[in-house]
């Protein structure tokens, strides 16, 4: 099982994301994360799927949501020839013996910290899967109170874009 | 203009002649807007038949089917009907009512989101916020219904949307991101496709409904003849290959002939067009033939590698694809293969015999006996179960001569309101329903349509006071006698209920009777119900 980020173009319909859910659901596809957003043009949005499968589960993705009447494109963001990333917060424990290493650590990961508290921080990092894995195993023996992860957002390199009517 | 009138402006652009409906609160304004218009409108008995009927007229005019239901309950008695379509791809247009704009989320009084609940057995649906998209959002459901792989399209039209005033202007085109059809088949993959088969020895076609959608019986038929090909048909595919033909192999799948099963065990280039491959026609494909190469023709690139993976495909209407193949003017040799079918047919011969040890009628020859009287532009439309089964594998197909049943869904109940709404739509055709006795409890209110608007069809009912299908199932999985649930106990009089509606009814019991009861009844054009007894220990098999 690999892990495939898809990048689609849909129309900002309300709605939308109900049938794309609802068909990752239905077809018993793994979704790892969604996260959708507006784009230049108000009448599209873009959709990041990050789903878990083989070559074959792909294709029937892809095919699946290309025939959605309001999926208008859907590429595949493959690591060499795009960019993604996450978006992270982290709550975690910290007090006068443990703030300075957190935020040493933080800096080396060029973390910020968004909030402090007396007997807590968050720290919000942006990065691909590894990164963002690697710190919050850091993190980990601080004590994590919570966190939030944003899911991937991605791009193609080079000038090409999804929307080729532009 | 009121937006209610838009609505049916559009439909009458659309060339709609008939639609069926059953009103309710949130359609008022629309069918206020019907009542001054001059497409007929056919009052069902349930909202379950409802998108059946529509389903019978798109299946036989080859158009998309109409009806309307208003919102909550009336909606989601279309469910079924919906669903059923959209397995069968049958192009249909479902407007439902909806609650006012401003309850939408209220849980008002009916109100209930028909867009939400069939967004899985839709092609696509609408919800319409604002009365002025009415013109276009109706436009491209009716294009997108009856292009690609065809299905079912709901608009829900909120009531207050319906009495907006608007500016009417049908659009001439339609222009959708997201929706571009492949039409035309790929050259490279043509090419490709006759080099398989000159390598291949023993190829046989495997064409589904996508031919009977596409209208390519005609084209498929001189690809076969022209080639030497034989073609074999799914559930759905009947109809497709006229039956009259040598090279006509049958019908494949848990539900089809042995010969046909044992053809695909020996061929080594299966042709599939316009066949999903479903788990009941096909699943068995690579295990009966482990070295069997596919070439999968099809007009949804999602069906291609879903259920099997293909060595060849190529996504393309069905017409234009074989037409595209004919005109590379292939003429091979398969007279050894076709010699190699000959004997197995003569192995596993079909056989009308009756069961030893079954009283009363022969249900194959009932069906035998249809095939011989029919016409040959007559329409057999079987429901589900064991007659579904009976009449598949024992009406002949031939000419201009049709067989339909709901393949994908298996939805009892189905067709008799098909069979209606195809003799509406060609009242000169003559229609023939075989239905088992529990579905027919499941929809017997349409007579009332039936006889109301004079439709000629010919009920056959297999009366085995049974669900035999299940019964016959509960044997094989749970063993002998060992049957719950499926015993019709109470014998319903089915003459009297038929002559409650003004049918003419017949009980028979015996094939001299049917026979002579048949004779009759094909004479004319009046609606009849025949009730055959036939043993409960019948098997399908
Ligand atoms: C709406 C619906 N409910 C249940 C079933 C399951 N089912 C399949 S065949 C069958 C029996 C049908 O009985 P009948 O109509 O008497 O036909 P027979 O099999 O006896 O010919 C049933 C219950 C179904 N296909 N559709």
């Amino acid at each position: 099982m690999k892990r495939y980020v898809l990048s689609l173009l849909v129309e900002n319909n309300s709605g939308v994301l109900s049938r794309i859910a609802g068909l990752f659901a239905r077809r018993c596809f793994n979704i790892d994360s969604l996260t959708v957003g507006t784009t230049e043009d108000e009448t599209l949005s873009r959709m990041t799927i990050v789903v878990i499968g083989d070559e074959q589960i792909l294709e029937q993705i892809k095919k699946q949501l290309n025939k959605l009447i309001e999926v208008i494109k859907v590429i595949e963001l493959t690591p060499n020839e795009s960019i993604s990333r996450e978006l992270v917060f982290i709550k975690v424990k910290a007090d006068n013996s443990t703030r300075s290493n957190i935020i040493e650590i933080s800096n080396i990961f060029r973390a910020n910290i968004v909030d402090v508290a007396h007997d807590s921080l968050i720290l919000e990092l942006t990065g691909g899967p590894d990164k963002i894995g690697a710190f919050m195993k850091l993190m980990e023996p601080f004590g994590v109170l919570e966190f939030i992860r944003s899911g991937a957002t991605g791009l193609q390199r080079g000038s090409t874009v999804l929307n080729e009517t532009k | 203009m009121k937006a209610s009138k838009a609505i049916i402006k559009c439909l009458e652009k659309e060339n709609v002649d008939i639609l069926f409906g059953y009103p309710g609160g949130a359609v008022l304004p629309l069918y206020e807007a019907l009542r001054e218009s001059d497409i007929k409108h056919v009052l069902v008995r349930n909202e379950q038949s409802l998108v059946h009927y529509a389903s019978g007229y798109a299946r036989e005019k080859n158009r998309t089917g109409v009806c309307i239901a208003t919102s909550g309950p009336g909606a989601t008695n279309t469910i079924t009907g919906i669903a059923t379509a959209y397995l069968d791809s049958i192009p249909i247009v479902i407007i439902t009512g909806q609650v006012n704009t401003e309850l939408i989320g209220t849980d008002a009084f009916q109100e209930a989101d028909i867009k939400g609940a069939t967004e899985p057995f839709t092609k696509h649906n609408y919800l319409v916020k604002n009365a002025e998209d009415i013109p276009r959002i109706i436009k491209e459901a009716f294009f997108i219904a009856n292009s690609g792989r065809k299905g079912p399209v709901l608009v829900d039209i909120p009531r207050n949307v319906q009495e907006a005033e608007i500016t009417f202007k049908y659009p001439e085109k339609v222009d959708i991101l997201g929706y571009k059809p492949t039409f035309k088949g790929h050259a490279g993959q043509i090419k490709r496709i006759i080099n398989k088969i000159k390598a291949s020895k023993k190829p046989v076609i495997y064409a589904g409904g996508g031919i009977i959608l596409a209208d390519a019986r005609t084209e498929l038929r001189e690809f076969a003849e022209m080639t030497g090909i034989p073609v074999i048909n799914s559930l759905m595919g009947i109809g497709g290959m006229s039956q009259e033909s040598t090279l006509y192999a049958g019908i494949v799948g848990s539900h089809g002939y042995q010969y046909s099963n044992e053809i695909i065990a020996r061929t080594d280039l299966l042709i599939t067009i316009g066949a999903r491959m479903s788990n009941r026609a096909a699943a068995g494909f690579s295990k009966l033939n482990p070295n069997i190469e596919f070439i999968h023709i099809d007009i949804d690139p999602a069906e291609i590698g879903k259920n099997v993976e293909f060595t060849l495909p190529i996504v393309g209407d069905a017409k234009l694809i074989l037409q595209a193949l004919i005109e590379k003017d292939l003429h091979m040799d398969f007279s050894q293969w076709l010699e190699e079918i000959e004997e197995i047919r003569n192995i596993y011969p079909v056989s009308l015999e009756m069961q030893p040890g079954c009283i009363k009628m022969n249900p194959k020859e009932i069906i035998n006996e249809l095939s011989l009287e029919m016409k040959d532009d007559s329409c057999l439309v079987a429901d589900v179960g064991q007659n579904q089964i009976w009449s598949a594998l024992y009406f002949k197909v031939f000419g201009e001569r049709k067989f339909i049943t709901s393949g994908g869904l298996g939805t009892m109940a189905y067709s008799l309101p098909a069979a209606a709404g195809m003799k509406m739509a060609n009242p000169e055709r003559q229609v023939v329903n075989v239905m088992g006795d529990g579905s027919f409890q499941m929809c017997l209110g349409e007579l009332a349509v039936v006889r109301e608007n004079n439709i000629g069809i010919k009920i056959i009912l297999i009366n085995n006071t049974k669900l035999g299908m299940v019964r016959g199932l509960q044997h094989d999985c749970y063993g002998k006698d060992n049957y719950f649930g499926v015993d019709l106990e109470f014998q319903v009089n089915f003459v009297k209920l038929a002559e409650a509606y003004s049918i003419k009814g017949y009980e028979v019991e015996d094939m001299e009777s049917f026979r002579k009861v048949l004779h009759e009844v094909l004479e004319n054009d009046e609606p009849c119900l025949i009730q055959c007894n036939v043993d409960p220990n019948f098997r399908t098999f």
